[in-house]
């Protein structure tokens, strides 16, 4: 049965149509800007092919790393009575809100090479994570994460614990029943916010730059590219932007089922 | 609700704001004025405004302190800026050429490089040829902005090669990664390791390699308190302008 379409009250509809225009006019801004006729030129520019290696590089990096320690995580959140748990997840979906600037300074003081943990990590093993490649993964994961295990945690919390426990009684190792009973019936979770984890990296800003610095064909993602380019070259910032403008909808489209039934 | 009349009602949301129009501008210097100023100026602008704000209590002067090349490229596009105040000669000029900002520009300030290091000097930096040692963490400003393009210019004349590890968005984006320990040097201008107030050392570029830094000024067409905007390019050219950037280690235009 179809429910009656209602007409909206003029003003609803013109502050409707007021917020329409301001989400499709600097998409439009963008367009009527693209270089298309150089678009190919652009963008096979060094600095922008770098910038479009490292960025697939660092956003698939952070969502590899948001799997690995995200997946447990939720696991734990949404599985176990571990005390103050709710503590846990409001620390874990902080860098949500947090802005990714401060996210920046407070991973520098943290992982820097005088920070808090990066002073030891520099003297015992070596390792810096500033101005390096891994430095960018690090701030993009810092940032992303959260979506996964936000996510991720949600789909397990839907799943009937029934399933777990029937593979438990016919003898199944806790660690078999997640690999084969639990991770294929939360797939959908898992993809979902893997594709939401590496569209949040792909995009990092604030954190990358302030955490990892800028350098071409090392930590200089898009974003970092398309705010430098932009100084003295518009045509080579736009057609960095369409990229990601591509990219943001593609990730919109295939999501389009889960996060938005029509 | 019909295509057409999305159209419509988009058009009615967009029209009240294409048709404000900017106020006349008044003679006499008052209003809000936003001054657009490179990064390095940060401190010595901060403390001429103050001076100004005595003489013109009508006028409020705020600041966009950035990267000449940044704010350049943000004035073109339209953003509200009523003075630009760039640490080269070439951003004031593209904003000229585009008709943005009225000629001729005012040359109010002069500039040199110097390379910061961390307080101490533990690595003892003594000059640029020795910021090629490996395992030296350099920071520049990016090629794209002024200090970075006259760091380029001063490395050439010393006839030295770096690897820097990471190019930074301004001058004190770049003085800030030697501040809090990231880098062991970084090269920016003499007036940013002034300002640090010993935050970090720094260490001189000998004159036959360093490069002069020429800082131009130009009142935004467009300006809504031309007089205010003005007044202020004229103050910072006065003798007291003049006295507060010596004081801050700028060199006379």
């Amino acid at each position: 049965m179809r429910r009656r379409r209602r007409r909206p009250p003029v003003v609803v509809a013109v502050l409707a149509a007021v917020a329409v225009a301001f989400f499709v006019v600097p998409v439009v801004g963008l367009l009527q800007r693209a270089p298309w006729s150089e678009l190919v030129d652009d963008l096979t520019d060094p600095v922008v092919r770098d910038a479009l290696r490292l960025s697939l590089v660092c956003s698939v990096g952070a969502t590899a790393l948001a799997f690995v320690l995200g997946l447990p995580l939720a696991w734990v959140l949404a599985r176990t009575e571990l005390p103050g748990r709710r503590v846990v997840r409001a620390l874990v979906l902080l860098p949500m809100v947090l802005p990714p600037v401060v996210g920046g300074v407070a991973l520098l003081l943290a992982f820097g090479r005088q920070g808090l943990v990066g002073q030891y990590l520099d003297d015992w093993f070596g390792i810096r994570l500033p101005f390096t490649t891994w430095g960018a993964i690090v701030a993009e994961a810092f940032v992303a994460m959260p979506f996964f295990v936000i996510v991720v945690e949600a789909g397990l919390r839907s799943l009937d614990t029934r399933y777990e426990e029937a593979a438990a009684t016919l003898g199944a190792r806790p660690f078999t029943t997640f690999r084969r009973v639990v991770l294929p019936l939360i797939a959908p979770s898992v993809v979902a916010g893997a594709a939401l984890t590496w569209a949040r990296a792909l995009g990092e800003f604030g954190a990358t730059i302030l955490f990892a610095g800028n350098l071409q064909g090392k930590t200089q993602t898009m974003p970092l590219a398309i705010f430098v380019e932009l100084q003295t070259n518009l045509a080579g910032a736009i057609a960095l932007s369409l990229v990601l403008l591509a990219v943001s909808v593609v990730v919109l489209v295939s999501l389009r089922d889960r996060w938005f039934p029509a | 609700m019909t295509k057409r009349t999305l159209v419509a009602l988009t058009t009615l949301a967009v029209l009240p704001f294409a048709a404000a129009q900017p106020a006349s501008a008044t003679s006499k210097p008052a209003g809000q004025i936003t001054v657009f100023a490179a990064s390095s100026l940060t401190e010595a602008f901060d403390a001429i405004a103050k001076q100004f704000e005595k003489k013109y209590p009508d006028v409020d002067v705020k600041f966009d302190y950035d990267s000449s090349s940044n704010l350049a490229t943000q004035i073109n596009q339209g953003a509200p800026a009523d003075v630009f105040a760039s640490a080269d000669e070439d951003n004031l000029n593209k904003t000229i050429v585009s008709g943005t900002v009225t000629p001729p520009p005012v040359v109010f300030a002069k500039n040199r490089l110097e390379i910061a290091v961390e307080k101490g000097n533990p690595k003892k930096i003594k000059g640029l040829a020795d910021l090629e040692k490996s395992g030296l963490v350099v920071v520049l400003c990016a090629d794209q902005v002024p200090c970075g393009k006259y760091a380029a210019e001063s490395l050439a004349n010393a006839g030295v090669t770096i690897t820097p590890a990471s190019k930074e968005e301004n001058a004190k984006a770049t003085l800030s990664k030697v501040s809090i320990g990231e880098a062991d040097a970084s090269i920016v201008y003499v007036t940013d390791v002034k300002a640090a107030k010993g935050a970090t050392g720094g260490v001189r570029i000998a004159d036959k390699v360093n490069v002069i830094a020429t800082y131009p000024m130009g009142v935004v067409k467009e300006s809504q308190h031309v007089a205010a905007a003005k007044a202020w390019v004229q103050f910072v050219k006065s003798k007291e302008g003049q006295r507060t950037l010596r004081r801050f280690g700028f060199l006379p235009p």
